[in-house]
């Protein structure tokens, strides 16, 4: 073999970066996020496995909708309840705690949504 | 044929993964057992390649000389596109490596009438390949946030700056775009060009194909089909910590289309093309000091017992028989 002095180094070097997800210490896997649910509330308003993928774009769709071409402020779910399509006046009515909710998950996949741009966080999350 | 062929293989793949990520156990073969097979067959592929390149010989200095050669004190000697240096030629491995500097020397030529063959730069490669490689090595790093945790913070930092623009939600990646595209005119100019597709292979498609698959599947799966990141999470955070689950119906079926395609990328590296990946590192004719005229190189395999003949020892050795037959001799 030649170039053993440079080659073998690289090649670890190469191998050690690519397994080095698994040599991070990467905490338990089975620890997973537990967003709080709320108590008094037991429908939102779309199926949960919709909320889970898609919220935000319910969000954006709220957004543009609202401001942009001056649509309803209140939405019905599909049991008749009435909600307002809001982050802070609906979302928040009931997913009260940002830190034990929203950011349960964002944390967990790394996920910085720019709402808390323009809307003001909730002070305990501060 | 060349450019169908490369196309019907991924779809084949494209249409086993959905196939098997509907069948009971399918999810768990594509998700757990597929990608440790395929890592191990990377890393190993990789390995052995490296290793046995490491076993040929370079006797003698090869390099593509691409400028002067160091001369005489008072000729200017292009000094990293001809190193007689370590340093010079550290140098040109880093803009190699990093800045693909011998790309960015492609050239076109083309008829004119006459005919008249025509060189010119053609500067679309070097500027496409970069954007694809870099691209290719953020959308890489950015996916550390699914194999890590806590996520370390040069990956936020990364997807910060990849959605600045912070157009739509989820956010949108310049990175996927520019990729797609630069995808997309590597292979048109192998389309396009009849002289490039007349020295493009199967072996050449095939990698395209692929890789815009698992773009496609990827972007899909963020702004289309949307997936449940966190039980996509589990699975991969579970993958590097070798306890790994699968959310039972959590998980979109692109998903699996996109962890497949990426398994038979894996696999298929180390056998391809792709091996530029190290290959770029052991090119003798980029690493390689150019000091011919300098240093004496010996042949490694050559019989230490075999001494040098020079032709005065050999006009000693055959002196006579150079005369009997009329062949002029040095000495008398």
């Amino acid at each position: 073999m030649y170039g053993k002095g440079r080659i073998i180094p690289a090649l670890i070097i190469f191998l050690g970066l690519m397994t080095s997800p698994i040599w991070f210490k990467s905490g338990d896997a089975s620890k997973m996020p537990k967003p709080e649910k709320p108590k008094d509330y037991t429908e939102c308003v779309a199926p949960t496995a919709y909320m889970r993928t898609s919220h935000m774009v319910l969000l954006n769709q709220w957004r543009d909708d609202i401001l942009r071409q001056d649509g309803a402020r209140t939405g019905k779910t599909p049991n008749g309840t009435e909600y307002v399509r809001s982050l802070q006046n609906g979302c928040m009515k009931c997913h009260s705690d940002k830190k034990k909710f929203c950011d349960t998950c964002h944390n967990y996949t790394s996920v910085k949504p720019y709402c808390w741009d323009c809307h003001l966080q909730p002070k305990e999350a501060m | 044929m060349r450019i169908l062929n490369p196309f019907i293989a991924v779809l084949a793949l494209i249409a086993v993964a959905l196939v098997a990520a509907q069948v009971p156990g399918g999810q768990a073969l594509i998700g757990i057992i597929l990608p440790y097979l395929a890592f191990a067959l990377f890393l190993g592929g990789f390995a052995y390649r490296v290793l046995q390149w490491a076993k040929s010989p370079v006797p003698f200095r090869i390099p593509t000389t691409c400028g002067q050669a160091n001369s005489l004190p008072w000729i200017k000697q292009n000094k990293i596109d001809c190193p007689s240096t370590k340093l010079g030629v550290i140098a040109r491995m880093i803009l190699e490596v990093f800045l693909f500097r011998s790309l960015f020397r492609n050239t076109k030529a083309e008829m004119h009438e006459g005919p008249k063959l025509v060189y010119g730069s053609s500067k679309f490669l070097w500027l496409f390949a970069l954007l694809f490689h870099y691209c290719f090595l953020v959308i890489v790093l950015r996916h550390m946030r699914l194999f890590m945790d806590p996520v370390p913070g040069f990956v936020a930092a990364l997807e910060f700056g990849d959605g600045f623009l912070q157009i739509g939600a989820p956010v949108f990646y310049q990175t996927d775009a520019i990729f797609l595209g630069a995808i997309a005119f590597l292979f048109l100019r192998r389309v396009m060009l009849s002289n490039i597709r007349y020295i493009s292979l199967p072996a050449d498609y095939f990698p395209l194909f692929l890789i815009f698959g698992i773009g496609l599947t990827g972007i899909l799966m963020r702004y289309v089909f949307r997936a449940d990141v966190v039980a996509i999470k589990q699975l991969t955070h579970g993958l590097t910590t070798f306890a790994p689950a699968i959310a039972a119906g959590q998980i979109s079926p692109v998903f699996f289309i996109h962890v497949f395609l990426v398994c038979a990328l894996l696999i298929y590296f180390p056998f391809s093309k792709l091996m530029h990946m190290a290959g770029i590192f052991m090119s003798p004719t980029r690493n390689m000091i150019n000091n011919s005229r300098m240093v004496h190189h010996t042949n490694p395999w050559n019989d230490p017992n075999i001494k040098p003949h020079s032709y005065a020892h050999y006009e000693d050795e055959f002196r006579e028989f150079m005369k009997d037959g009329g062949i002029p001799v040095d000495k008398e």
